[in-house]
């Protein structure tokens, strides 16, 4: 039987010792009337057979097309250590390192990880990541109010949708308000914004660059949030933070992202992880595993879990959150992507991004009949308004091996035929001219 | 006159005043105090309510009030030194002063001996 | 050294895709960052080989025996990271799933969840699974956010979550999470949870019983379809936390127990690697009558194509945002596949075999809570060597790393003092086991010869006895 060694000799031993005949008998203690109705899995396979059924599968999917499509997740580069690195099995089968001595290897990298995460961000404190981004604004919102000790959370309206409906769905159940403000423009009202602060307001939660691209300054907003004792929270996108305004110097309060573009495939979705930081003073409200450094018995440098006692299984009911994993093997592969891309290499990166995708906003932006949505600057994203539908176009470049981007009706009617273009690293001039070009015949 | 709970916490009293704080036992059972929680000044409290918490390296307990009281003061030394607490819970570690609102609260709580005794039982 | 005390001023590392354009945009100054990320700055080399010696310090499955009780570390097959690595599945952008237009080109993506969900379906006798949830206790919010919402539903007003006092901490922290007070009922001297607290605890305002079978001392309940009754007659829904499914694969599933909503945690039962603390994963299955709340990003099957079922309002709304940790479920779904059927059932009968073999062997060392035969996890107690030689759990776990063994779970659970919970899983060969309880029978004689040895452990790791308190009083948590 695949993965177990016993031989029969084996068994015969074992059952010896504990006194048994038959293996049956080990589940003497379950009531037959108790037992499994049905269990209808098929038949056992060889490696090679399940490999080949679901490489089978994989020949289904038809997605190596050019992608244009962002909306939080990003087409960037993995370099080959990253990898090489992560699949080393001492730190892929490795468990959690609750035994600090059996642990050196994943604890520093997680203090490492931590410690780039404070400096990209600026922020003082982190945890050891959270699910992904939008888990991780979920926890930070639940946060703001157990310490402002308010019920009411502002959310604005240019947060990815996607993040919107987990916020809403963590803080529905205790009855918790979430509120959309902003109005409904690509770039935020700030009015609209202030005059909903009040004194039930526990925090404020924004991105930046926001869902279509926009970058913005919020300083202001954060002035007044705090004047009125509310918390800034925002989402940030990391990649960006190597040219734009870091959290930590717009004064926010705790600071997510999701780090799927810190060296992580796109995979389906299920291959990130969630960043959370936040200042000081929130050190013992902040949830998740921490990694501390300390010193050993002989003096000598070690790293451990720390402050333990705000988790689940110290505080149970009283625990900051419910999380147990982190997305461990995720951080560790952001901290090798940033370690190899380094300080000046991260801010080229980020420049990459934003050149590339200004190229190709402005080649478009010529195009008659196509509008830039965007007022604001734009960081790798941006969005375009068709004068034709927009199916009939995402079908074209699809056909052409081109995903366009996505197609922002899709989460808003007010948003029909708005395309949200992202443009990375990865895009050279000839795919972007070509995009270019396949719109311009189109319209 | 002190008084103990069956939370395992302290209280000193003078007057209308009191000092609190958490008994040896607590502190043995939770072993190097790593933070300590304490109510602000000025807020106020029914008997048996949560007041904050005192945080070990592999335990954390809520700190509950003994009686009904308003928080005059605290003991700011133990924000840069929790250690105190586990070197002197009884006299430099205590938590925070409070002012009764009822004085007959008092006759709930234990003695010295009914602690012993009470944690004997335990 | 840290990555940081590597770093040199001019140093590169990755070469980055060429600058093929002309465009010199200018942020505005007040978007710009205003001082450069201390990132540091090392070669390719220097990455590589700072990692590879931080990973030399740990113990793992492929190097390490982990008998951790709670936690199944069984072998995590390399067939897995091969199914992980095929483009085709890793590259797919999960915002695809929006738009009709891209579906017909993710239809492999979508079959793999359709099976997996199929396969969990059977495996838990359960008719419905949602695989968003990315770990246990993402499964047990879900979960019980699935059950809130039936309550509320239907009018009813419920109060509380019943746990045992032998429940993994997340379960209470979940209720809480979500809104419930936690009624904690004492386990009986047979180490279950005991019937007539039980009886007492429930009433019309409990909302669910959250309980795991078998429970975190590895002990059958056999009261558990009474307890399914009662709480049904009070409209209270139970709970399965999953965890502990490796010792009952193909023997008993928690839907005909009578369990309405489960957790599966596919890093342990279903082998997939645990990366040194996650990704995991925590899908939630559900009985028909739930199936209405379960969150809003299902598939559908019409004329062999795959689409997004239309969003539906009584769903409790997104917990990720796609389908979870999906490329652990792809490994999940190998693992099945390659085990099947009676490989399933297979497991569970090595894994109680290889846990009660370590029972017997070790039972005249070591205090025995529950003198009684367990399933795949047994739980020892060092309640006298602690007490007569002063050498404790926490002693003993750390002699056991001088040997290349990871310590059981140790102080856990709550209910037992000193606890050790020895989980070895069905992967292990009776070797490894008798290794393991011979060093286990050796530091139970060591304790009493020669208890102050025991401080000294462990001497080979690369550190011993780290300072907790020091870390926890003198907070440092990044390298400034």
């Amino acid at each position: 039987m695949p993965y177990t060694p016993h031989t029969k000799d084996d068994i015969s031993l074992m059952l010896k010792e504990i006194g048994l005949k038959k293996e049956e008998e080990l589940f003497d203690i379950v009531p037959k009337k108790l037992r499994a109705k049905s269990f209808n899995i098929p038949e056992s396979m060889s490696e090679f057979e399940a490999f080949e059924k679901l490489k089978n599968i994989a020949l289904k999917n038809k997605t190596d097309k050019v992608l244009f499509m962002g909306g939080g997740y990003y087409d960037h580069i993995i370099p080959a250590c990253v990898d090489a690195l992560s699949l080393r099995s001492e730190f892929y089968t490795a468990y959690t390192p609750y035994q600090a001595e059996a642990s050196q290897g994943t604890l520093q990298a997680l203090y490492e990880y931590q410690s780039l995460i404070c400096r990209l961000f600026e922020m003082d404190i982190t945890n050891a990541s959270m699910y992904d981004g939008g888990t991780a604004l979920a926890e930070a919102a639940l946060m703001s109010i157990r310490v402002r000790k308010k019920d009411k959370v502002l959310l604005d309206r240019r947060v990815n949708p996607v993040y919107k409906d987990i916020i809403k769905t963590y803080l529905k159940t205790r009855g918790f308000e979430v509120v959309e403000v902003g109005g409904n423009g690509i770039e935020f009202d700030k009015d609209l914004i202030l005059k909903e602060v009040d004194d039930k307001t526990a925090s404020y939660i924004f991105q930046n660059p926001n869902f279509f691209g926009s970058v913005e300054d919020y300083k202001e907003i954060i002035r007044f949030l705090h004047d009125k004792k509310a918390l800034a929270i925002g989402l940030f996108y990391p990649i960006s933070l190597g040219v734009l305004t870091t959290p930590g110097e717009m004064g926010v309060d705790i600071a997510c992202a999701d780090g799927q573009s810190l060296g992580n495939y796109l995979g389906f979705g299920g291959a990130s992880f969630g960043i959370m930081t936040a200042k000081k003073e929130f050190m013992r409200q902040i949830p998740g595993r921490i990694a501390g450094k300390t010193v050993d018995r002989f003096g000598k440098e070690a790293f451990v879990l720390t402050l333990q006692a705000r988790e689940q299984h110290i505080r149970r009911e009283k625990a900051t959150s419910n999380i147990c994993s982190n997305q461990n093997l995720m951080a560790l592969r952001a901290a090798i992507f940033l370690s190899s891309i380094g300080k000046e290499g991260l801010k080229e990166l980020s420049g990459l991004n934003m050149q590339k995708s200004n190229y190709l906003k402005n080649q478009l932006s010529v195009i008659n009949g196509i509008e830039i949505a965007n007022k604001a600057f734009t960081f790798n994203e941006f969005v375009i308004k068709l004068p034709i539908d927009s199916s009939n176009v995402l079908k074209a470049f699809a056909k052409e091996g081109i995903y366009a981007g996505i197609d922002l009706g899709k989460f808003d009617k007010n948003h029909k035929n708005h395309l949200l273009v992202a443009v990375t690293e990865k895009r050279t001039k000839e795919q972007m001219d070509k995009f270019v070009q396949l719109l311009g015949e189109m319209i | 006159m002190i008084r103990y709970t069956k939370d395992h916490e302290w209280i000193k009293v003078e007057g209308n005043e009191a000092n609190m704080g958490i008994s040896e036992h607590a502190v043995s059972e939770l072993g190097d105090i790593t933070y300590i929680e304490a109510p602000e000044v000025g807020a106020e409290f029914k008997a048996g309510d949560t007041i904050g918490f005192v945080e070990s390296v592999k335990a954390a307990s809520d700190i509950y009030a003994p009686v009904s009281a308003e928080v005059i003061a605290v003991n700011t030394s133990l924000e840069e030194e929790p250690e105190i607490v586990n070197k002197d819970p009884m006299g430099e570690g205590w938590i925070c002063k409070i002012k009764l609102k009822d004085k007959s609260e008092l006759d709930k709580l234990m003695s010295y001996q009914e602690y012993e005794k009470y944690l004997g039982e335990q | 050294m840290s990555i940081f005390d590597l770093s040199k001023e001019g140093r590169k590392g990755v070469k980055l895709p060429k600058n093929d354009i002309n465009t010199k945009v200018k942020i505005p100054d007040n978007l710009k960052r205003k001082k450069d990320a201390k990132l540091p700055e090392l070669s390719e080399l220097d990455v590589v080989r700072h990692f590879t010696r931080l990973s030399s310090k740990n113990f793992s499955i492929d190097k390490n025996f982990y008998p951790l009780g709670s936690c199944t570390m069984k072998y995590n097959p390399k067939i897995e990271e091969k199914a992980a690595a095929l483009e085709k599945f890793s590259n797919v952008h999960p915002m695809t799933v929006s738009n009709d237009i891209m579906l017909k080109d993710i239809q492999g993506s979508l079959e793999v969840i359709d099976m997996s969900e199929k396969l969990l379906c059977e495996i838990t006798g359960m008719d419905a699974f949602t695989l968003m949830p990315q770990a246990g206790a993402h499964g047990e919010m879900t979960g019980i956010m699935l059950i809130d919402a039936y309550h509320k539903s239907k009018g009813n007003k419920k109060r509380y979550v019943i746990v045992p006092d032998s429940s993994h901490g997340t379960n209470p922290a979940t209720a809480a999470m979500v809104g419930y007070e936690v009624i904690t009922v004492k386990s009986d001297k047979e180490g279950v949870m005991n019937l007539e607290e039980f009886k007492n605890a429930m009433s019309d305002e409990v909302a669910a019983v959250m309980l795991t079978v078998p429970n975190t001392l590895g002990l059958f309940n056999p009261y558990i379809k009474e307890i399914c009754d009662i709480a049904h007659s009070h409209d209270a829904l139970m709970y399965y936390d999953g965890a502990n499914l490796n010792a009952i694969l193909g023997i008993v599933r928690p839907g005909d127990l009578g369990f309405d909503v489960t957790h599966l945690n596919l890093h342990k039962t279903f082998a997939t690697p645990h990366g040194g603390g996650g990704p995991g994963s925590g899908p939630v299955g559900v009985k028909e009558f739930l199936r209405e709340f379960l969150p809003n990003l299902q598939i559908e099957k019409e004329n062999g194509y795959y689409k997004i079922k239309k969003p539906i309002k009584t769903s409790i709304g997104r917990v990720s945002p796609f389908f979870g940790n999906y490329m652990v479920t792809l490994r999940a779904l190998v693992y099945i596949l390659i085990v099947g059927g009676e490989g399933l059932k297979n497991v569970s009968k090595k894994a109680v075999l290889n846990a009660n073999y370590i029972r017997t062997k070790l039972k005249k060392y070591y205090d025995m809570p529950y003198d009684k035969p367990c399933m795949h996890e047994c739980v020892l107690s060092a309640k006298t060597l602690a007490k007569e030689y002063g050498v404790k759990a926490l002693d003993i776990a750390k002699y056991l790393l001088d040997f290349d063994l990871h310590a059981p779970t140790i102080y856990f659970p709550l209910i037992v003092k000193e606890a050790m919970m020895i989980e070895p899983t069905e992967t292990e060969s009776k070797e490894s086991i008798d290794y393991f309880c011979k060093k286990m029978i050796d530091a139970s004689v060591l304790a009493r010869e020669n208890a102050e040895s025991f401080k000294d452990f462990p001497k080979t790791t690369p550190v011993s006895r780290p300072n907790e308190t020091k870390a926890a009083r003198e907070l440092d948590i990044c390298q400034k």
